[in-house]
């Protein structure tokens, strides 16, 4: 389908050297083509370990046709953008740029996207640090701007917003980020898979544990030519929709908060608790640490686990039901949801946006039906769409979500086949290249891995849902008014440490 | 208006008794203070559980005793799950929290117990304390769970503890992360600002010892590398009950009795 391009399947894994390594120019005409006909950048990571040649490959995802499209080129000193034309590129080119040291042709915002520190201080080779960034200014009668961050007035991630307002509408928004850097990519290089690994993936993005060990498990399982019994997939459903429920439930209470309506985000509050306290059922963290491994899964249930997990689904699924319905019919809280921070669909194709953000614009996107893994395969989840891209359509797709995620966990768990044994990793085969993708609750996670003549992990880029959807409230909040910023903020509850890995 | 009237009543009362009443029993499968038995322990030719530990807590004092650092422990089990001889064990305890360093390093089975401040500072923050909560690489999870106490269930606010927006307004910090560089001119002028007699609170493995990512060049190996800590709150990332548990105790409501056990 693109010249040049190798397509594989989620979770298959090719040789890397059968992947044409094509002259800049032509890579990009296919690159721009693939973009052009509707697919999507998954990632974009440079090739490690490779000493005598920068590389780097283009991974496009077709979600109608269920496969990906990889595209390799060598790194030029002089990279021509392509994100005037398709805006979706712009962070990974960015993170290129950052990671060989290219420099950037024509590209809207050349920052790094997220300032990697040299050893011991925070500025790179041309002397840029972090909060060295310059910002787009603009001037003119009752033209300020505001400066929010790194550290910010609640209990959350560190992150640097300036917006450029005129009076109190916001006519720009520039997201600085890259405080939350802790150099996880660079770690998991030239090593051989181990408990340290899993564990650096499962605090990748705290509250995204289940999702991103997923997709690294799934993709060294893979690798390593190993299935997992049909009760494992089973439970790792049952983990993910399990932290996908107690991350909506939160994020309603927490926009119901921020709009100042104190019962739901009350009621969510504790809720949200809940849900996290039975993820603790199936392994005693409540971000479901240890369940995920390579091979199956860290713990087995037995009967009764399985039935106070479905008494305790049911119960505060009733009382979420109450907590988000009181939002739906409270006039004062759709006043300030609808019609705040709209996105159009086509912005939201443009963009690139994943998860609940892009399906509020209509998207109908979601790995779990596009890119089936384990248990999906066998069990279909209804993608949750929404049509209005604002606030509202944002809080309503979660709700949807919530609520498809409760009959599948209930379903699931008094349905789980029987025991078998679980495979240990082997040795994983030397220089292929694999991508893993899953549905986390902000959206698409994706990891591609290259492996190295040992076995060796060589090259290992995560891409989380946040890297896609930054821009997207940026844009979401333009023409706003600046007291809308809090409820955008949280009706997308990005992650900084997923960005900024 | 009568909706949310009728909501309120279904959906109770939640708030736990704590400390008058014990705190909700955790899950069978919580892992809280390591416990070692020595007896079991085969001694200094055996180094499985050092060799398979992700965070490299476990350590074999010079007398041959096993210790474990619960600033480094990331609470995963692997040493728990690799010992043939199960000499190690996690036990449901959350009492985790303490005012000094060395007193993460346990090879008994006894709680950490020494959280002290000045008599000055716990004059002063005994009736209330206000922090601002500096994230410096943290992974989200410490900050959630940290956030989770500002919920009905644990109610913060009635120990007259609380999170406020400003440094100036705040009685010190609590950090998460491992301080990752990026963020370390942020963290340094967010502790500036906070007026004197202020307290420092590392919570989760990280901020007190780089955890996952000690020795990263990306981070430093925690907090007590560029400020003074008042307390330390182990764990990856420490339950709810452990933070509480921990503030309660630097504020000296409910001190930990051992002699009752």
């Amino acid at each position: 389908m693109i010249e040049g391009a190798v397509t594989i399947r989620n979770k298959e894994f090719f040789p890397l050297q059968d992947i044409p390594c094509l002259p800049l120019h032509k890579f990009q005409v296919a690159l721009s083509a693939g973009l052009a006909a509707g697919l999507f950048l998954a990632a974009l990571p440079k090739l490690y370990g490779r000493k005598e040649k920068k590389e780097v490959i283009a991974v496009l995802r077709h979600d109608q046709r269920r496969r990906l499209y990889l595209l390799r080129t060598e790194i030029p000193s002089r990279w021509p953008s392509l994100a005037r034309e398709f805006p979706q590129i712009a962070p990974f080119e960015r993170e290129l740029a950052e990671e060989s040291g290219c420099v950037l042709q024509d590209h809207p915002q050349p920052a790094p996207l997220r300032y990697l520190p040299q050893t011991g201080t925070a500025a790179d080779e041309a002397g840029r640090y972090i909060g060295s960034q310059s910002f787009l200014q603009a001037e003119g009668e009752e033209m300020h701007e505001v400066a929010v961050g790194p550290v910010h007035a609640g209990i959350i991630e560190p992150g640097h917003f300036r917006f450029l307002c005129h009076g109190e509408t916001v006519f720009h928004l520039e997201i600085a980020l890259g405080f939350q850097h802790r150099g996880i990519e660079a770690a998991l290089r030239n090593r051989i898979p181990d408990q340290r690994m899993l564990m650096l993936m499962e605090t990748l993005a705290g509250d995204t544990t289940i999702g991103h060990s997923l997709a690294h498990c799934q993709a060294l399982e893979a690798l390593a030519g190993i299935t997992v019994p049909e009760r494992a997939m089973d439970i790792r459903a049952i983990a993910l929709e399990l932290e996908r429920i107690a991350n909506h439930v939160g994020d309603l209470g927490a926009m119901a908060m921020d709009v100042g309506y104190a019962p739901t985000a009350s009621f969510c509050g504790r809720l949200r608790g809940a849900f996290l306290n039975i993820t603790a059922m199936l392994c005693g963290n409540r971000y479901g640490r240890g369940i995920v491994l390579p091979g199956g899964v860290g713990h087995d249930l037995d009967e009764d686990r399985i039935g106070t997990m479905v008494d305790q689904v049911k119960k505060h699924f009733i009382d979420v039901t109450e907590a988000a319905t009181l939002l739906w019919n409270t006039p004062s809280v759709m006043a300030r949801f609808e019609e705040t921070g709209r996105l159009s669909r086509k912005q939201a194709k443009d963009l690139g946006l994943v998860g609940p953000a892009a399906r509020a614009c209509g998207r109908e996107i979601d790995n779990r039906v596009d890119f089936p893994t384990g248990s999906y395969r066998h069990h279909r989840l209804p993608v949750s769409v929404w049509f209005t891209g604002d606030v509202h359509g944002r809080a309503f797709v979660r709700w949807l979500e919530i609520k498809r995620s409760v009959a599948f966990v209930l379903a699931r768990l008094q349905d789980l086949p029987g025991r078998e044994e679980q495979t240990s990793l082997g040795r994983l085969p030397a220089d292929q290249c694999i991508v893993s993708l899953v549905e986390g609750w902000r959206g698409s996670i994706c990891h591609v891995a290259v492996t190295g003549p040992e076995g060796e992990i060589r090259t290992y880029k995560v891409v989380d849902p946040s890297v896609h959807n930054w821009p997207g409230l940026a844009l979401a909040v333009r023409g706003e008014s600046i007291m809308d910023f809090p409820i955008c903020n949280k009706s997308f509850n990005l992650s900084y440490c997923g960005h900024d890995l | 208006m009568i909706h949310s009237l009728l909501a309120r009543y279904h959906q109770g009362s939640h708030t736990i008794d704590y400390p008058r009443e014990p705190a909700p029993e955790m899950d069978a499968r919580y892992q809280g203070r390591p416990i070692i038995d020595q007896k079991r322990c085969q001694g200094q030719e055996c180094t499985i559980c050092l060799d398979c530990c992700p965070g490299a807590a476990l350590k074999r004092e010079p007398t041959g005793l096993l210790c474990i650092d619960m600033g480094r422990c990331l609470f995963c089990g692997a040493c728990v799950r690799q010992c043939p001889r199960h000499a190690l064990s996690f036990s449901r305890d959350f009492r985790l929290a303490t005012g000094r360093r060395d007193q993460l390093i346990v090879n008994g089975v006894e709680p950490p117990t020494d959280v002290r401040l000045d008599q000055l500072r716990r004059k002063l923050f005994h009736r209330s304390l206000k922090l601002r909560q500096v994230s410096a690489g943290g992974c989200n999870a410490c900050e959630a769970d940290t956030n989770v106490l500002g919920t009905i269930v644990y109610d913060l606010g009635r120990f007259g503890i609380g999170f406020v927006a400003s440094p100036r307004h705040a009685d010190g910090i609590l950090v998460t992360g491992p301080v990752s560089i990026n963020m370390k001119e942020a963290l340094l002028a967010t502790y500036k600002a906070v007026p004197e007699p202020k307290v420092v609170i590392a919570t989760g493995a990280c901020a007190i010892s780089g955890g996952l990512f000690r020795g990263h060049p990306e981070t430093l190996a925690g907090l007590d590398e560029i400020l003074p800590v008042d307390l330390y709150v182990p764990g990856c990332p420490p339950h709810p009950m452990t933070i509480l548990e921990g503030l309660l105790q630097l504020v000296g409501i409910a001190p930990r009795d051992l002699s009752k056990e």
